[in-house]
């Protein structure tokens, strides 16, 4: 199963921010749109970092001031990004033992595609389980007629 | 008039497809006692199961079993099955939306992903999903040819469809009689010179696509034997350290039966079937009169994504083998529906969660929805499109929760029948296919088979005493 099978049931419109804006919009967006962290872009709409709620709570624990700190400030810059093609199993264990939740999608010429998120590839991952197993239940059955 | 799901206003739905995603929509929606449903399921062949006919292997008899299960759904009062009605063809879009307040498509991935190398285009190469289409019986594929006077046949790509194909050809004529596969193609694979069978994977053996009993299967054919190199069954260092981190039980199964079959020593069966791992074809070459000849392989080494997933890169070795057949198998693709918004990146219906969106406003498309592969590309087996449906049907009833369902003209069973029949009179109701099945059971009885199937639009019609039907307006 590939990444792309979880992009596909997905909004198409990816939601970025720039590197100036402030925390304060960042808030606004993450929770008017319910998700979890915005990619962060330069001017060309180039990726240059992520900014995750744990990003801004990180920050806050330090500093109160942190609404007014700019998203560039904050975020984390190292991104590790997925292709479409990409196995959902091998990114869940990379997500798991890599200990972050959202991994930006990009295609072979780095543009982005979209995101997913842990709670994405779980749903997959669950979804897959559940068809098999009603997929093998319903097998064993037809075996007992 | 009252409220959209009562007594009075069932709640009608246009099912646009048959297969068993189909079927898991229509149960789903069958599940909420306190809603009045009314389900029509169209299908552009008069046959329903899609994908469980057509497209399982007639030897895995066990899992086409599931349409028992279907045909309970069928038996629910306010069901109906159109069978042999083609949206686009027969019916419009807009005739859907003047009669049903919800409309789901359910069409599948009916296409095949192309294979970009020089020579694929040489006579002998086919699609696989071709070639399960003809040997299952689809009445669009009965006429088509596959040289099978061959004695190499290649099959590229390794998930579960190589795997039938591969099967398919490999088996004895004495295997496939027990089966119900199309008697012609019985008739061609019994006379069919095929002696060696490759299966090309580009990836490792950690990485195969197929499933296990798939693979196990292989090695329990009647006249083949299963050989793998030892030196493409051996794990890789990346491959090596991700199984040891216990990823997942499933996998290393498959990886020891795989390295088993690396020991096999020929055993006088006449046939071989050869898994080669991480290559993959370069370009085919042919003769003067374009027919396939061979093929040129190169040999892939795996590297880690920044996502961990183990991909191929081609080395600079290369191998030249010869074959005059060759099937495809590298990934599958929905069809757009006439009218209805597609992804083209992705190959399916333009949807969230299962919500068809028009592109222009980014907003649903009011009454829309889609299920199964058309949905979210094709993956899984069979049982995975019933959690895929429930996330359908879950977003139809909030929506009609909030009275966002289409406004029809006819909300009324009668006058959609009126408008089907006026279109094609010689649609299949659920009680014409299961006359038909009765009929090929028997059929197949006689011949000590499951089933012989009807494998024309034709023999149907006529079998379910259909032919003199003239329109009615």
């Amino acid at each position: 199963m590939k990444v792309s099978r979880i992009l596909a049931t997905k909004p198409t419109k990816i939601i970025t921010v720039g590197a100036k804006q402030e925390i304060r919009s960042a808030v606004n967006m993450l929770a008017e749109h319910r998700i979890g962290a915005l990619l962060v872009v330069n001017e060309t709409g180039n990726l240059i970092g992520i900014l995750s709620e744990r990003d801004i709570v990180r920050r806050a624990a330090e500093d109160e001031d942190v609404f007014s700190h700019t998203i560039g400030d904050v975020m984390t810059r190292n991104v590790r990004v997925g292709l479409p093609q990409d196995d959902i199993m091998s990114v869940a264990h990379t997500m798991t033992e890599g200990r972050f939740r959202h991994l930006p999608i990009v295609d072979d010429n780095y543009d982005l595609v979209g995101m997913i998120s842990i709670g994405d590839v779980m749903k997959a991952q669950r979804d897959a389980y559940r068809g098999e197993i009603d997929t093998l239940e319903m097998q064993i059955m037809a075996g007992e007629d | 008039m009252s409220e959209v799901g009562t007594k009075e206003n069932p709640l009608r739905v246009a099912i646009v497809g048959a297969g068993p995603t189909g079927f898991y929509t229509a149960e789903h929606l069958f599940k909420h006692k306190e809603l009045v449903v009314e389900i029509d399921m169209f299908d552009r062949l008069p046959t329903p199961f899609g994908l469980v006919r057509a497209g399982v292997a007639p030897d895995h008899q066990k899992i086409k079993s599931v349409t028992k299960v279907f045909s309970r759904t069928a038996q629910k009062p306010g069901f109906s099955f159109f069978g042999n009605v083609e949206l686009g063809h027969d019916i419009s879009l807009e005739d859907l939306r003047e009669h049903y307040h919800q409309i789901v498509f359910c069409t599948g991935a009916q296409t095949d992903r192309q294979l970009n190398i020089p020579g694929a285009d040489l006579e002998g190469h086919h699609p696989a999903t071709e070639f399960v289409a003809w040997y299952n019986g689809h009445p669009d594929f009965r006429d088509y040819e596959f040289d099978l006077s061959q004695e190499t046949a290649v099959v590229i790509g390794i998930g579960n469809v190589a795997m039938d194909v591969a099967r398919i050809l490999s088996r004895t004529e004495e295997e496939l009689a027990q089966t119900d596969i199309a008697d012609y193609a019985l008739e061609a694979l019994a006379n069919s010179s095929i002696k060696k069978v490759y299966i090309l994977g580009r990836r490792g053996p950690a990485q195969a696509a197929f499933t296990t009993p798939e693979i196990k299967e292989l090695g329990e054919m009647q006249d083949a034997d299963i050989f793998v190199l030892p030196e493409e069954a051996e794990l890789d260092t990346l491959s090596q350290e991700l199984m040891a981190s216990g990823v997942d039980r499933g996998t290393a199964r498959k990886v020891q039966i795989i390295q088993s079959y690396a020991d096999n020593k020929p055993s006088g069966k006449s046939r071989k079937i050869i898994l080669r791992l991480l290559v993959s074809p370069v370009e085919m070459y042919g003769d003067d009169k374009g027919r396939l000849t061979g093929m040129r392989l190169v040999h892939n080494e795996l590297y880690a994504t920044e996502a961990g997933t183990l991909r191929p890169r081609a080395t600079e070795q290369f191998e030249d083998i010869e074959a005059g057949l060759a099937f495809r198998s590298v990934g599958y693709r929905g069809v757009p529906l006439p009218g209805v918004p597609f992804n083209d990146s992705w190959g399916v219906i333009l949807n969230e969660d299962g919500r068809v969106i028009d592109p222009d406003s980014g907003q649903p498309a009011l009454g829309e929805y889609t299920a199964g592969w058309i949905k979210r590309g094709p993956s899984g087996v069979i049982g995975t499109n019933k959690p895929d449906a429930l996330e359908t049907v879950e977003k139809m009833l909030a929506d009609l929760a909030d009275g966002l369902v289409l406004d029809p003209l006819h909300p009324d069973a009668g006058a959609a029948e009126k408008m089907v029949r006026q279109h094609q009179p010689n649609y299949f109701t659920f009680a014409d296919w299961e006359k038909l099945d009765a009929l090929e059971v028997a059929n197949g009885e006689a011949l000590g088979r499951p089933r012989l199937k009807f494998t024309s639009v034709e023999a149907m019609l006529e079998a379910a005493g259909k032919k003199a039907t003239e329109p009615v307006v």
